[in-house]
C-alpha cells in the first residue's frame, strides 16, 4: 500500500537547510496497522505529511497505492487525498463553524456525492463513533475526545485506503485515549491500513507493528504481540 | 456553472460568520451610498437649472426700459425712457447677421368675455417670432403671422387655461370674443411649459394693438433670438454692443443701467455652464475616490479574511479540496457580498432621494435622482471589485501548501 525507498527530506532555515529524514525504507502493506514512534523533533510528521501527501519529499521514491508519488501539482495531490487518504490529527481541525455532521459530510462534498446521500452518509458514520446524538453539535460543543472521535468519522465516511493519525491521542486524557484506540483498531480489523503516530508507549503497544525514528532514520521495525494474537 | 452546494457552502459561511460579512459588506454599501446621494444631488441641481431655463429659449436677449438715474447731456434723472417702434427697426437694421429672431412686445390688461363669462387676462402685443422666443406650443389654429401685422387684423391667440376659463369643454377656436369691448377672432390656442401664468396669457398683433390701445407707436421691450452660429463670447460681446448702441440712440449714460439693460440669456448660459462644469467636476472626484475607497476598504478585508481562513483551507484541502475550488469559494462569496452590500447602499441612496423629492428646492436641489447608466457603471465597478479584491488574496492562500495552511492558526 505505502512503499518508501531512500526517501530524504530537508528543510530551508535562512541560508542552511535541516536535513530532517535521512534515507527511510519501510514497506506497509494493505490492512496494516502501524505506529512510528521517537522523540519529539525525530521526524515523524514529517514522514507522515510525506506519505499523506501534504507536503514533498526531496529524494528517494514514494508508492502510493502502487502509484508513483513525483511532481504532484495540488490539483491532482488533492484527489488523491480525497480518494486513498483519511487525516486524523492532534489538534482535531475541525472547522469551527460547521456542525459534527457537516464537519463529517465535507470531504463527500469534494467527491462530488449529492447532499442528501452525503449527510445520510455523514450519520452513518457519526453512529459508528457514537455521536449520532450530537450530530448537530458544533465542535466547540464537544468535549476533546468526542471531537477526535468526530474527525476520525471524517477519516473514514470516504472509505480511504489509508488512515492517517498524527498523535490522534496527543491531546486526550487515558479514558478517551483508549475509546480512540480501540476505534482505530475497530477500522483496522474493518481492513482499512491505519498508520498512527505516537510518543506513548502504552499507545503503540496497541498497535500491530511499531517503527521506531531517531534523527531521520529507522532505528527498529518489530511487530507487537497484538500481530500475533491474529 | 450554478453549483447549488457551492451556494451552501457560501450562505453558510457567511450566515456563520456575521461579524465578518457585515464588515467587508458595510464599506461597500457606504461607498455606495455616498456615491448615490453625491450624484443625486448633483443631478438635484442641474435640474433646477433646467427647470430655471425650460421656459425661454436658450439663445434669448430682452432689452428693457425704466427711469433714467444719471444727467446725460444736459437731460435730468428720473426721465422715464420710452421705446419706439423706430428702435426696433433699428435694431432689426442694424444686427441683421446676429439676429435669428425678433419682435417687441406691447403689454396691456385686458377683459375678455364670452357669452356670460368673462374675466381679465395680460396680454402681449407681438411680432410673429415671439411664437419661438417664448417656446409657445400651438394646440389647436395657428399663430399671428405677417399678415395679421400688416392688416392690423383684430385676431386674438389665447392660453390654454383662457379657454377653459371662457368655454369649458366646448371648441372655442374661430369664435369671437370681446376684449375691453371690441370684437376679436380666436385663431390659436396654446400651452406653454412656463406654467400656469404663462398659459393665461393671450397674443394679439403688435400693430393691432398699437392702433386700438393709444394709437402710437410705443413698445415695452424687444426681444431678441441672437444667431445661435454665434459663440457664447461673441453672443455676450454682441449684447455689450447693443446696450451701448441703444443708450447712444436713446440719450442714456453710457452706464446707466438701471435707464436700459440688455440682459442677455448668453451670460447666464456661460455662467451656468461653467459652474456646472465645475461641479461635474468635484464630483466625478469625490465619487470615484469614494468608490476607490471602498475597492480598498473590501480588499482590505478580504486580505484580512483569508488570513483567518487559511487553517480552514488547509483542512479543507487536506480533505481534498482542490485550489480551485478554494479561489471560487473565496470570490463567489466576496462578489456576492459586494453585490448585495452595494445594491443596498444603492436602494438606501435612491431611497433617500426619493424623499428628499422637492423638498430641498429652497436649495436650488430638484427632483435629485440618478441615472440607471451611472448605477449599473457604479455596480459593475464593485462586483469586478469584488472579484479582484477575493481573487487576487485567495490565490495565494490556495498555493499555500496544506502542511502550512494547517500550521497556521
Ligand atoms: N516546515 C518546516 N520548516 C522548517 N523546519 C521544520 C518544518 N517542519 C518540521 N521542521 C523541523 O523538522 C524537524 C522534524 O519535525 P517533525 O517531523 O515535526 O518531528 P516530530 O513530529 O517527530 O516531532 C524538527 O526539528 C522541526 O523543527
Ligand atoms: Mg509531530
Amino acid at each position: 500500500m505505502i512503499e518508501i525507498k531512500k526517501l530524504h527530506k530537508s528543510y530551508p532555515i535562512g541560508k542552511d537547510s535541516l536535513h530532517v529524514l535521512k534515507g527511510i525504507d519501510l514497506h506497509i502493506k494493505e490492512g496494516e496497522f502501524v505506529s512510528i514512534m521517537g522523540s519529539s523533533g525525530s521526524g515523524k510528521s514529517t514522514l507522515l505529511n510525506i506519505v499523506g501527501l501534504l507536503d514533498e519529499h526531496d529524494e528517494g521514491e514514494y508508492y502510493l497505492n502502487g502509484q508513483l508519488i513525483k511532481n504532484l501539482n495540488e490539483k491532482k495531490a488533492a484527489i488523491l487525498r480525497n480518494k486513498f487518504l483519511g487525516f486524523v490529527f492532534q489538534s482535531f481541525n475541525l472547522i469551527s463553524y460547521k456542525t459534527a455532521l457537516e464537519n463529517v459530510a465535507l470531504p463527500l462534498y469534494y467527491k462530488g456525492i449529492p447532499r442528501k446521500e452525503r449527510l445520510k452518509t455523514a450519520m452513518e458514520y457519526l453512529d459508528k463513533v457514537g455521536l449520532k446524538d450530537w450530530a448537530n453539535h458544533l465542535p466547540n460543543e464537544l468535549s476533546g475526545g468526542q471531537k477526535q472521535r468526530v474527525a476520525i468519522a471524517r477519516a473514514l465516511v470516504t472509505k480511504p485506503k489509508v488512515v492517517l493519525a498524527d498523535e490522534p491521542t496527543g491531546a486526550l486524557d487515558s479514558t478517551t485515549t483508549d475509546n480512540v484506540m480501540d476505534l482505530l483498531r475497530d477500522i483496522n480489523n474493518d481492513g482499512m491500513t491505519v498508520f498512527v503516530i505516537t510518543h506513548e508507549e502504552e499507545v503503540a503497544a496497541q498497535t500491530k507493528r511499531i517503527v521506531r525514528l531517531k534523527d531521520g532514520i529507522i532505528i527498529s521495525d518489530e511487530l507487537t504481540s497484538k500481530s500475533k494474537a491474529v | 456553472m450554478f453549483d447549488i452546494d457551492r451556494w451552501r457552502e457560501i450562505f453558510q459561511s457567511i450566515s456563520k460568520n456575521k461579524l465578518r460579512s457585515v464588515m467587508s459588506g458595510f464599506t461597500v454599501a457606504f461607498a455606495i451610498l455616498l456615491f448615490t446621494l453625491l450624484f443625486g444631488i448633483v443631478s438635484g441641481l442641474s435640474n433646477s437649472f433646467k427647470d430655471a431655463f425650460a421656459d425661454d429659449a436658450q439663445n434669448s436677449m430682452f432689452v428693457r426700459v425704466w427711469k433714467t438715474t444719471k444727467p446725460y447731456k444736459g437731460l435730468q434723472t428720473g426721465r422715464r425712457i420710452q421705446l419706439k417702434n423706430n428702435d426696433f427697426d433699428y435694431v432689426k437694421d442694424e444686427y441683421d447677421g446676429k439676429i435669428e429672431l425678433l419682435t417687441a412686445r406691447v403689454n396691456r390688461n385686458v377683459n375678455i368675455s364670452y357669452k356670460n363669462n368673462q374675466d381679465n387676462y395680460s396680454l402681449r402685443a407681438v411680432h410673429p417670432d415671439h411664437q419661438f422666443l417664448e417656446k409657445t406650443i400651438i394646440d389647436e389654429g395657428r399663430y399671428i403671422n405677417q399678415r395679421d401685422l400688416k392688416e392690423k387684423a383684430k385676431v386674438i391667440v389665447i392660453g390654454r387655461l383662457v379657454k377653459e376659463d371662457l368655454f369649458g369643454e366646448k371648441p372655442a377656436l374661430w369664435k369671437r370674443v370681446n376684449v375691453n369691448g371690441i370684437s376679436y377672432q380666436i385663431i390659436g390656442i396654446f400651452s406653454d411649459e412656463g406654467g400656469d401664468n404663462e398659459e393665461r396669457m393671450t397674443y394679439m398683433p403688435i400693430t393691432t394693438a398699437q392702433m386700438i390701445y393709444g394709437n402710437n407707436d410705443e413698445i415695452n421691450s424687444i426681444n431678441i433670438g441672437y444667431n445661435p452660429d454665434l459663440s457664447l463670447d461673441e453672443a455676450i460681446a454682441f449684447g455689450n454692443k447693443l446696450e451701448r448702441d441703444l443708450r447712444k440712440k436713446l440719450n442714456i449714460h453710457p452706464d446707466d443701467q438701471s435707464a436700459l439693460r440688455v440682459q442677455n440669456m448668453a451670460e447666464a448660459n456661460k455662467g451656468v455652464g461653467s459652474f456646472m462644469l465645475a461641479l461635474y467636476f468635484i464630483v466625478i472626484f469625490i465619487g470615484s475616490g469614494t468608490l476607490v475607497a471602498g475597492i480598498i476598504g473590501i480588499s482590505n478585508i478580504m486580505i484580512f479574511v483569508i488570513k483567518e481562513r487559511t487553517k480552514e483551507f488547509g483542512i479543507r484541502k487536506a480533505l481534498g479540496a482542490q485550489p480551485s475550488s478554494i479561489v471560487g469559494m473565496v470570490v463567489q462569496e466576496s462578489v456576492l457580498i459586494t453585490t448585495i452590500a452595494g445594491y443596498l447602499g444603492l436602494s438606501l441612496g435612491t431611497y433617500i432621494l426619493s424623499q428628499i423629492g422637492d423638498s430641498l428646492e429652497d436649495y436650488f436641489i430638484t427632483n435629485p435622482s440618478v441615472s440607471p447608466g451611472i448605477v449599473i457603471g457604479a455596480t459593475v465597478v464593485l462586483i469586478l471589485s469584488g472579484l479582484i479584491a477575493g481573487y487576487v488574496p485567495a490565490k495565494r492562500a490556495a498555493k499555500i501548501k496544506p502542511i502550512v495552511a494547517l500550521r497556521a492558526d
